[in-house]
């Protein structure tokens, strides 16, 4: 694969998104042209991976400008898998959401298009102002695709939620920027490739970095500033926030690897800020899912709980630390996905997540109960599901490099994860289903929208006497399809893992020794 | 230094405005923020340079650097968009602010 065709993964979504505009309110043209143009980036970044099985990396000058002024595109072994995961979830939460009646309106397939130019963009550059701007690119259609709803059927709650997602991403972008034109000021450029280890000699560059950093964090939710995603994440569509969770944070915590691998070359007078930091994510995220009633938002600080644990990766920058963080970030991309479709596919078809409203979801919905149960185990780390494999490269990781108290947070945090898991089992799935009795006007409008695949939702509030969980017909494969497929890769990469781990070996290596990446940027 | 101070005082007022309970505050407080950036990116090119950059460069140290000047057209741009996107917000639902409303704000 050659270098020049990098750009494309950024121009060819885009292109189709204005084309699906133009196009109109076609849904089956809107449908092939998004699962398309998907399916063709993850078949090239699938085809990148192949090209970097044993290292390397390439570079691409957008226009053939010479280095330095030429906008830059790199990808390695850690971009290219990125760039897998992120494309195969955008798949399935899409699916998910065509199934759900969510993507009938005519803008879901376009602005979603966009959103992974962004992604995409925001994965291959090489520049710390084009990371900026990618990352702008990702969260413009964000903000319109939390409100996206089908005509008067929005909620104020997805209103609320979009004001504090924009405020707090606007925040972090300004903070960014401004880190950005400190960088421009202390080291004259804001190119990845010469800013290479230039915070370990220069202490000015090296604070301008840190605001960087501090800002990705916030975007990536590190306590003590991961508040918002937790109040803002369940406030939109159920395939909405699965899709999120598996793109934006993540990106800033590929940018945050990235960036203290090249900028600060791993510098290790650092690192015990980075891992008290997130051993406190850990605990703080984990302990505030107790306290939480539905299920979406139960997961949310999973996610944040979930968000130190790969970051911890980076702060041991060992060879078996980076893999295991890499590992663990792909792992938890896909698990998040699949925990959030399978109980948005429960919300969606009765209408409500919260716990104690619903029970004896198993009987009725075994094919989904299935789904959850394994992705519930997998996030808490028991084998034979990828997150053990996660997991225990991790802690084995930390065990080398001599830190034991992150271990012991690493195994309690786990068990009261479990215990959270169970008490979504418990209310949701277990139990009797006849004990089930709610309102459903109280229900999110997205339960009576039109399905193409399962059938349309009743939306009359039953007799208060009868069965409403009986009544309602059950989730289609089309919906159910979505969590099923990501549990199965989730065991597939558990009973698999060698392949992975060994590709995460290889991006580790990449980033511990940058050497390749630079001078790819170099020479382009 | 001026720009210094300048920066300053933009992120003082936009801190004093973001700390308002109405979005509408919210808002020109991020405005405030977004200049405060603007101004950060100008001084990263050295305020004291300023002849033209392009055409037939003269003195190259009295030229003015164009890369900070290009960000900054990207970043007004960019901070232009999400401040109408904001504004809309801003405008639907405004009766759905859910923190409690103050005694004088009950008598208005």
């Amino acid at each position: 694969m050659s270098a020049a065709l990098l750009p494309l993964f950024v121009a060819v979504p885009l292109m189709t998104a204005a084309l699906l505009v133009i196009a109109g309110d076609r849904r089956t043209v809107h449908a092939v042209g998004l699962l398309g143009t998907m399916i063709a980036a993850v078949g090239a970044a699938v085809a990148l991976v192949f090209e970097f099985r044993s290292g390397g990396a390439m570079a691409h000058g957008v226009s053939s400008w010479p280095f330095g002024i030429a906008i830059p595109f790199v990808a390695d072994m850690f971009t290219a898998l990125m760039l897998v995961v992120t494309g195969l979830l955008t798949i399935v939460c899409s699916w998910f959401a065509i199934a759900s009646g969510r993507a009938a309106n005519v803008y879901f397939a376009p602005l979603v298009l966009v959103l992974t130019a962004g992604v995409n963009g925001a994965l291959l550059t090489a520049d710390l102002f084009n990371l900026f701007v990618f990352i702008e690119v990702m969260l413009l259609p964000s903000y319109g695709l939390f409100v996206l709803a089908a005509r008067h059927k929005g909620t104020l709650q997805q209103v609320a939620g979009a004001r504090l997602y924009v405020t707090l991403n606007l925040l972090t972008s300004t903070v960014f920027l401004i880190g950005v034109g400190f960088i421009y000021g202390t080291a004259g450029t804001v190119n990845l490739a010469e800013l290479a280890g230039l915070a370990t000699t220069e202490p000015t560059v090296a604070i301008s970095g840190a605001v960087c950093l501090f800002a990705l964090g916030i975007k990536a939710s590190v306590v003590p500033v991961h508040g918002w995603l937790a109040a803002a994440y369940p406030a939109t569509s159920p395939a909405i926030t699965a899709l999120f969770s598996g793109l934006h944070t993540k990106v800033a915590i590929y940018g945050i690897y990235r960036v203290y691998a090249v900028l600060f070359d791993g510098d290790s007078r650092w690192l015990w800020i980075g891992v008290t930091l997130f051993c406190l994510t850990m605990v703080i995220g984990v302990l505030g899912a107790v306290g939480e009633k539905t299920t979406r938002s139960i997961l949310a600080f999973h996610m944040i709980s979930q968000i130190g644990y790969i970051l911890l990766g980076v702060a041991l920058f060992t060879l078996a630390g980076l893999t295991a963080g890499i590992f663990y970030l792909l792992h938890h991309m896909i698990v998040k996905a699949s925990l959030f479709l399978s109980t948005g596919a429960v919300e969606v078809r009765y209408g409500t997540g919260e716990i104690g409203k619903l029970s004896g979801i198993a009987k009725r919905e075994p094919v989904i109960a299935v789904a959850f149960f394994i992705a519930a185990l997998s996030l808490a780390g028991l084998p034979p599901f990828s997150g053990f494999v996660a997991k225990f490269t991790l802690i084995l990781a930390s065990v080398e490099a001599g830190q034991i108290a992150a271990v012991v947070v690493m195994l309690l945090v786990s068990l009261v994860t479990l215990l959270s898991m169970l008490k979504i089992w418990s209310g949701v799935f277990w139990g009797n289903s006849t004990s089930s009795l709610f309102d459903c006007d109280d229900a999110p409008a997205v339960s009576s929208a039109p399905s193409p695949l399962g059938g349309v939702a009743t939306k009359q509030a039953p007799a208060a006497s009868s069965n409403v969980v009986a009544e309602r017909p059950r989730i289609g494969m089309g919906l159910a399809g979505p969590a099923v497929v990501t549990a199965a890769i989730t065991l597939g990469l558990g009973l698999g893992a060698e392949l992975l781990l060994g590709l995460s070996a290889v991006a580790a290596e990449g980033l511990l020794d940058t050497t390749t990446y630079v001078q790819a940027v170099m020479g382009s | 230094m001026t720009v210094a101070m300048t920066a300053g005082l933009l992120v003082f007022g936009a801190v004093y405005l973001m700390m308002k309970r109405e979005m509408l505050r919210v808002i020109l407080g991020f405005i405030l923020l977004g200049h405060a950036g603007n101004m950060v990116l100008m001084a990263a090119g050295g305020a004291s340079r300023r002849d033209l950059p392009y055409g037939a460069p003269g003195d190259l140290s009295t030229v003015a650097d164009p890369l900070p000047q290009a960000f900054v057209l990207t970043a007004i741009v960019i901070a232009f968009s999400i401040t109408i996107v904001m504004l809309v917000l801003a405008v639907t639902g405004n009766e759905d602010d859910d923190t409690a409303a103050t005694a004088r704000e009950v008598q208005e």
